[in-house]
């Protein structure tokens, strides 16, 4: 089958890193700090790079959109498996400002454009956990749409789905072409080897600009301030139970 | 699964890691000495630390070893094993640079024996192996030991004799086409769980120049006459076994013999060169950890009514110890330019190794102090690193080895007979 994939790789600040708030509180900080490839992608590209291996697609696009440090997770990406690269540049300040919906147009001018048939998204990015661009994107190109899924079955031309959902598991069955967004228990993604991050080396990737694809990323959203969750107060030890009881109740716990 | 879940729980819920102090697991970018393929590599091993390695140290510590099959497995199946090695024989082809990179992120898992276990297989028991060894030999030895099937150790200290490396007696008598070895090595690192041994033996009983009649051989562990007497009980660096072994009649084929006969103490020579490299490289991270977990330590903890990182001496202390570490760190770097380039590096090798040994001991040192009490037991990284570093200025050749090696260096006359 000569399935092409679509992975979106986003840069983000690295899960370990203590996040802090700028003091002009228009952002967080994010020079000089460690970056890596949305965990949530990497969970998406390891599912793309299993279709590979199981025949059920030829080829793997990865894209990142954002300032030229994103060649450094696009070339992550090629050396966990994905065939090539393309880096849809947006520079800083413009990036800061880039949003879902900016970013989901983008994703369809190059669906189309390297005509794709099966996108694979993280479910969420774990910087600004929007939890949008899946779903804008599948409204664009009028594809179904699988979120949060935790298992994925080709069957012919349909793909068998498990979603997470409220509550349980939900199984539901969507044609090709068709978005999925990747849940954490999907899979557990693999470490690039050393010989497949040399070899990412000579992989191609190519550069564009969102104007060179006829997107208009001007943000429609305005960020009136970013704040630091407050501060947890300090609990209180109490003896046994009943003072438990007692404290709760006094503060209107029980009726 | 689990493992998988942890680190984004983690991020779903608090923050943990702070980063102060300058300090990170990630190398720095050494514009012109590491490359993007460096930096990826590392970030891969950091994950692999992260994953299979430090969650199980402090159990491999109480065990007094720790299983290297299944981690060097797992290190060879991402290619870990033989960055410099042949292509020809699974290696990566690539240039000692990527072995530095290896070393430094290594200073990341949280004990010395790992790392030192590690740094033997690919930098201390193998390079002879690897650039003098024959195809045959490459095939039985070298390549299973880059798939991370085989444990490699290497054989040069004796009971009778370490700083002394011309002074060792084990001796391999020929008979037919075969050697007869007898003898014994000591402190071998990995030594009860190795597949093979490279060992220095003297092959050229004949030879009266003790720095030409010894030769490298494979030696496998599971032959004949090879006793492991014990394990050696140490105050660091537990979760390597180190092993007292006896040779009593061993019987190898003389096509064992790696390059040339006659040649095995120059060829350690050259080995030296990159293990000594390596093991400075190996500290870095290591004392750049704990002077940041120390400085943090010291600004929660009050005396006096404020932090004890309040007391400018304190802080001195501190930022005059990373700055020596950076210096270290720009030695190992330019040794490795040279290394690379062809030279012999000899001289800046021994001048890393002499420099990281006692500052290591100076960092570790320094740093338990100012944990006070803390410091003294066993439940703080920085009594475990005290005793783990303290090696340095032993393994590998003592300081005052390093020191011998470079006054002769400077041609000065010998100090007492020889
Ligand atoms: C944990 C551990 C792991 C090891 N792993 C290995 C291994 O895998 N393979 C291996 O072959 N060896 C290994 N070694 C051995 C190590 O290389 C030797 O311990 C080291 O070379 C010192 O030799 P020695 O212990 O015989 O000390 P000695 O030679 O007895 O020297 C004792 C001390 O005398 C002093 N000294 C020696 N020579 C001079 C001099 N010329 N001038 C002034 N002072 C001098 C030094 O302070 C030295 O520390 C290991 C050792 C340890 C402790």
């Amino acid at each position: 089958m000569s399935r092409r994939i679509l992975v979106g790789c986003k840069r983000v600040i690295d899960y370990a890193v203590k996040i802090r708030v700028k003091p002009d509180k228009t952002g967080v900080v994010t020079e000089g700090v460690k970056h890596s490839m949305n965990p949530f992608d990497e969970i998406a590209l390891e599912e793309a790079i299993r279709l590979k291996e199981k025949k059920i697609a030829s080829e793997i696009v990865v894209v990142s959109c954002g300032p030229s440090q994103c060649q450094e997770t696009l070339r992550t990406a090629l050396a966990m498996g994905a065939d090539r690269g393309i880096h849809v540049e947006v520079p800083n300040p413009e990036y800061e400002g880039l949003q879902p919906l900016a970013v989901a147009r983008i994703l369809q001018r190059l669906s189309e454009r390297e005509k794709i048939d099966i996108v694979i998204l993280g479910k969420q990015a774990i910087d600004d956990d929007c939890n949008q661009t899946g779903q804008i994107l599948s409204g664009m190109l009028d594809w179904p749409i699988g979120t949060f899924v935790s298992k994925v079955e080709v069957e012919g031309e349909r793909i068998n789905l498990t979603r997470e959902i409220d509550g349980g598991l939900e199984e539901i069955s969507v044609g090709i072409p068709c978005v999925i967004t990747a849940d954490l228990r999907l899979n557990e993604p693999r470490y690039a080897t050393l010989p497949n991050i040399m070899k990412a080396k000579k992989k191609k990737l190519d550069v564009c600009k969102p104007g060179d694809l006829g997107v208009d990323i001007t943000p429609r959203l305005i960020v009136v301030s970013v704040e630091e969750p407050p501060v947890r107060e300090a609990g209180v030890k109490v003896e046994d139970a009943q003072s438990l009881f007692d404290v709760l109740k006094k503060e209107g716990h029980f009726n | 699964m689990l493992s998988r879940l942890a680190p984004i729980r983690r991020l779903l819920t608090t923050n943990i890691r702070t980063q102060t102090y300058l300090y990170s697991t990630s190398l720095s970018p050494a514009p012109g000495f590491y490359t993007e393929q460096h930096h990826q590599m590392s970030e891969m091993l950091n994950k692999i630390i992260e994953r299979d390695i430090n969650p199980f140290v402090k159990e491999w510590e109480k065990k007094g070893i720790f299983p290297a099959k299944e981690v060097f497995k797992n290190l060879g199946n991402h290619g870990l094993l033989g960055v410099t090695k042949p292509t020809e024989n699974g290696g990566l082809g690539l240039d000692f640079s990527y072995s530095v990179a290896i070393a430094e992120t290594l200073g990341n898992v949280k004990n010395g024996g790992v790392p030192m276990a590690i740094g033997v297989q690919t930098d201390m028991a193998t390079p002879a192996l690897a650039k003098h060894g024959n195809e045959q030999l490459k095939k039985e030895f070298l390549e299973p030991s880059i798939r991370g099937d085989y444990v490699a150790c290497i054989g040069v200290s004796e009971p009778g004799a370490g700083s002394d490396v011309a002074g060792i007696k084990t001796t391999a008598r020929e008979k037919g086409s075969d050697f007869v070895i007898t003898g014994g090595k000591m402190w071998i690192t990995s030594g009860t769980q190795a597949d093979w041994m490279c060992c220095l033996a003297i092959t050229e009983p004949g030879e009266k120049n003790p720095y030409k009649n010894k030769s490298l051989i494979c030696l496998p562990m599971n032959t004949k006459g090879i006793h492991i007497e014990k394990k050696i009980t140490k105050i660091g660096n537990n979760s390597s076994d180190t092993a007292l072994i006896h040779f009593d009649d061993v019987i190898v084929p003389q096509a064992n013999v790696i390059g040339e006969r006659g040649k095995g103490f120059y060829y350690q020579m050259m080995q030296f060169q990159e293990e000594r490299l390596w093991g400075s490289t190996n500290v870095l991270k290591a004392m750049e950890c704990i002077i940041s977990e120390t400085a943090d330590y010291c600004n929660q903890r009050k005396a006096f009514g404020r932090p004890i990182l309040a007391n400018q001496v304190v802080q001195f202390k501190l930022c005059e110890l990373q700055t020596e570490i950076e210096a270290l760190r720009s030695l190992v770097y330019r040794a490795t330019k040279e290394y690379i380039s062809g030279n012999d590096v000899t001289r800046l090798a021994t001048m890393a190794k002499l420099k990281a040994g006692p500052l290591s001991r100076r960092v570790a040192d320094s740093c338990l102090q100012y944990w006070g009490g803390m410091g003294y037991t066993d439940e703080v990284e920085v009594s475990r690193l005290y005793l783990d570093v303290r090696l340095l200025s032993i393994g590998a050749g003592a300081d005052e080895v390093m020191m011998q090696i470079l006054a002769k260096m400077n041609r000065w006359p010998d100090t007492y007979p020889m």
